[in-house]
C-alpha cells in the first residue's frame, strides 16, 4: 500500500515520458557492451592478445575499425574483451560487498546493541583507508588476477554496502508489520528473511547499479597503475596506460578506450540515478 | 568536553586499527622481500639469514607492536631495499602530494562556488541545466582518463604546458606551478562536481529562509543576497564533504602523480609496492591512513565549531 501510494507519487510529479526518451541511449550503450563482452568468442573477432608488429599504431580503417594497439593488436577486440574483464569484476565485486556488506548491515541495524557498535567500527575501520591505497595493497600481495581484483574491490565495496544495508533496516525493523511477525512468534531469522529483506531488495538494487560504475573506474584505475588485470588480458584501463605511451604519435591507442570507458560509466551513472529517484524519492540511500 | 573526549577515543581506536590492519595485509598476504632482494637463484640459507637480519623471522604481533613502539617516537623504520629512513622519505615528498592536493581543491572550489550561485539564480534555467548535465559528464570521467585527454589538448595539440615532470620551487614559482597545473586541473576537474551539487542544493534551502526574504524586502541586488546572507549559512555541508573527499583526493593523487611523474607520497607508495618493500609500504599507508582519519576528525570538529546548532545536539547526547 506504501509502496505503491509512492510510486503513484513519482508518476503524478514527473511526467512519464520523459524517463523513456531519455533512458533509450545509455540502457542501448549498456546493452550493447554487454551484448558484445557476452558473444566476444562467436562473432568472429580477431585474437586480443595476437600481435601484428609490422602494423602497429595503425589508425581506424576498414581493417580494423578502431585501429591496432602499440602491439599490433586489434583495438577493437581488445576494447570487447576489455568489456568482459570490466564487466565480470563490475558486477561481481559489489555482489560480494553485498553479500558480506549486507549480512553486517542487517544483522547491526535489526539487532543493535553490541553487534551494531562492532559492525559500526569495522566499517569505521575500512573506511579510514583511502580507497584505492587499501585495493593496492590488497592486490599487489595477494597477486594480480581476475579474481583478486574482484575480491579486493569487493572488500572494498563492503562498507558503503552495510552502510546503505544498516540504514534502510534501521528504518524497517520498527515497522507494524515486523512486530506483527513478532506477536505471532516468528523467529529473528524468518523476520530478517521474509519481512526485512524483500524491502532492502530495491534500494540495495539501486546501490548496486551505482556500485557497478564506481568499480569499473577502479577496475580501471588499478589496471592502469599495472596493478591490475594482468597483461595480455585486455582492461580498458590497461589500454589507456598502454595508449598514453604513444599519446603524440597514435592518439587513437588511448583516446578509444578512454571514450568507451567514458560512455559506459556515464550510461551506467544515469541508469542508476534513474533507478535511485524511483526507489527512493528523496535520494538518501546512499 | 566529554563528546571531545569520546571522539578522541575513537581517533586513538581507529588508528590503532587502521595501523593492524595494514601490518596484517602487508605481511600476512604472500610476496617475500628476501627472496625479492636476493633474486630466485638464492639458497634457503641465504634467505633464512636476511629474514634474521631484516627481523622477518619472529612472529608478526611481536613485529607490529615494536612496529608501532617505534612509530610513536617518529621512526618508522628503514627501506628495505635501499636503507632509506621511511620518515625521511615520506617527509621529502609530502610537499608535492599537498601541493598538488591544495591546488586541486582551489581550483574545484574556485569552479563549484560561482557555479553554484550562478544555478540558484534561476533554479532549473538554461544555466542551472548546462551546469548540471557538465557537472554529470565531469563526474563520470576516471581521473586517469582526464589526465590523458588533459595531456593530449594542452601539451601535444596545443603545446602550452608540459606533459610531465616537476620543477620544485627552487627552480622558479612559474615554472613549479606551471608543471603542477594538469595535475591538479586533473583532480580539480571531476571534484567540483560534488561540491557544486552539495552547495547548490543547500543553498536552494537557505534561500526559503526568513531572513532572506527580509534581505530581499530591504531592496537588496540580488548578489549581495547571494553572497553575504545565502552563501555562508549554506557552506557546512561543503566543508563537511570537502573533508569526506580528500580520501578520493588521496587515491587520485597516487594515480595523478604516476601520470604527471610528480615525486610525492603516492609514487612513492607505488614504488614500494612494485619493489615488496614491506616496510616502505607498512609506513606510507599507514601515513597517509592516519593523515586522512586526522584530517576527518578536524573537519568534524571545525563543523561543530562552525554551526552552534551542531555542537549543541552533540552536548546533549
Amino acid at each position: 500500500m506504501h509502496a505503491s501510494a509512492t510510486k503513484g507519487a513519482i508518476a503524478a510529479a514527473r511526467p512519464r515520458r520523459r524517463w523513456h526518451w531519455a533512458l533509450v541511449l545509455p540502457l542501448g550503450w549498456v546493452t550493447l557492451v554487454a551484448f558484445l563482452a557476452i558473444t566476444a568468442d562467436w562473432i568472429g573477432l580477431p585474437d586480443p592478445a595476437a600481435q601484428e608488429l609490422i602494423l602497429r599504431r595503425k589508425p581506424p580503417s576498414a581493417e580494423y575499425l578502431l585501429g591496432t594497439d602499440n602491439l599490433g593488436r586489434d583495438m577493437l577486440s581488445r576494447i570487447i574483451y576489455g568489456a568482459r574483464t570490466s564487466l565480470i569484476v563490475g558486477i561481481c565485486a559489489p555482489f560480494l560487498g553485498f553479500l558480506v556488506g549486507g549480512a553486517i548491515g542487517i544483522s547491526a541495524g535489526y539487532f543493535r546493541g553490541k553487534i551494531d557498535l562492532l559492525a559500526v567500527g569495522f566499517i569505521d575501520v575500512l573506511l579510514a583507508f583511502p580507497a584505492l591505497v587499501l585495493a593496492l595493497t590488497f592486490t599487489a600481495y595477494l597477486g594480480q588476477s581476475l579474481f583478486n581484483v574482484t575480491l579486493a574491490l569487493g572488500i572494498l565495496s563492503i562498507p558503503a554496502a552495510a552502510r546503505v544495508s544498516r540504514a534502510n533496516t534501521l528504518a524497517w525493523a520498527n515497522r507494524d508489520f515486523v512486530l506483527a511477525a513478532r506477536t505471532i512468534g516468528a523467529s529473528n531469522w524468518r523476520i530478517l528473511t521474509r519481512e526485512i529483506l524483500p524491502n532492502l531488495l530495491p534500494p540495495m538494487f539501486a546501490f548496486w547499479l551505482v556500485a557497478i560504475s564506481v568499480i569499473i573506474v577502479a577496475e580501471g584505475a588499478l589496471s592502469f597503475l599495472g596493478l591490475g588485470i594482468p597483461a595480455p588480458q585486455p582492461s580498458w584501463g590497461g589500454m589507456i596506460a598502454d595508449g598514453r605511451e604513444a599519446l603524440d604519435v597514435a592518439p587513437h591507442t588511448a583516446l578509444i578506450p578512454a571514450a568507451v570507458m567514458f560512455a559506459t560509466v556515464l550510461s551506467l551513472n544515469f541508469l542508476g540515478d534513474t533507478v535511485r529517484n524511483m526507489v527512493d524519492p528523496r535520494r538518501s540511500a546512499l | 568536553m566529554h563528546w571531545l573526549a569520546r571522539q578522541m577515543l575513537r581517533l586513538v581506536v581507529v588508528l590503532f586499527c587502521v595501523t593492524l590492519l595494514t601490518f596484517v595485509i602487508v605481511n600476512i598476504l604472500p610476496g617475500d622481500i628476501a627472496i625479492v632482494i636476493l633474486g630466485t637463484l638464492a639458497t634457503p640459507q641465504d634467505i633464512a639469514g636476511l629474514r634474521a637480519d631484516l627481523g622477518l623471522d619472529r612472529p608478526m604481533l611481536v613485529r607490529y607492536f615494536d612496529w608501532l613502539g617505534s612509530a610513536l617516537t617518529g621512526d618508522l623504520g628503514r627501506s628495505y631495499r635501499n636503507g632509506e629512513p621511511v620518515v625521511q622519505a615520506i617527509v621529502d615528498r609530502l610537499p608535492v602530494s599537498l601541493q598538488l592536493m591544495v591546488m586541486a581543491q582551489v581550483i574545484a572550489l574556485g569552479i563549484a562556488i560561482p557555479v553554484a550561485l550562478l544555478s540558484v539564480r534561476r533554479p532549473g534555467g538554461i544555466f542551472d541545466r548546462i551546469s548540471a548535465s557538465a557537472a554529470f559528464g565531469f563526474l563520470a570521467m576516471p581521473n586517469f582518463m582526464l589526465g590523458i585527454v588533459l595531456i593530449y589538448l594542452f601539451s601535444i595539440t596545443f603545446d602550452l604546458l608540459p606533459a610531465t615532470g616537476f620543477s620544485p620551487m627552487s627552480e622558479g614559482l612559474w615554472e613549479n606551478i606551471e608543471s603542477m597545473i594538469l595535475p591538479s586541473l586533473t583532480l580539480g576537474l571531476i571534484e567540483w562536481t560534488v561540491l557544486m551539487r552539495v552547495l547548490r542544493s543547500d543553498l536552494l534551502t537557505t534561500l526559503k529562509e526568513d531572513f532572506i526574504l527580509l534581505a530581499r524586502a530591504k531592496g537588496l541586488p540580488q548578489w549581495r543576497v547571494l553572497l553575504q546572507h545565502a552563501l555562508r549559512p549554506s557552506s557546512f555541508t561543503l566543508i563537511t564533504i570537502l573533508g569526506l573527499n580528500i580520501g578520493g583526493l588521496i587515491g587520485g593523487a597516487v594515480i595523478v602523480e604516476q601520470i604527471f611523474a610528480l615525486p610525492g607520497v603516492g609514487r612513492l607508495l607505488l614504488g614500494g609496492i612494485f619493489n615488496r618493500d614491506l616496510i616502505l609500504v607498512q609506513g606510507t599507508v599507514s601515513f597517509i591512513a592516519a593523515g586522512f582519519v586526522v584530517v576527518n576528525f578536524l573537519v568534524d570538529m571545525l563543523y561543530a565549531v562552525l554551526d552552534p546548532r551542531v555542537r549543541y545536539a552533540r552536548f546533549r547526547n
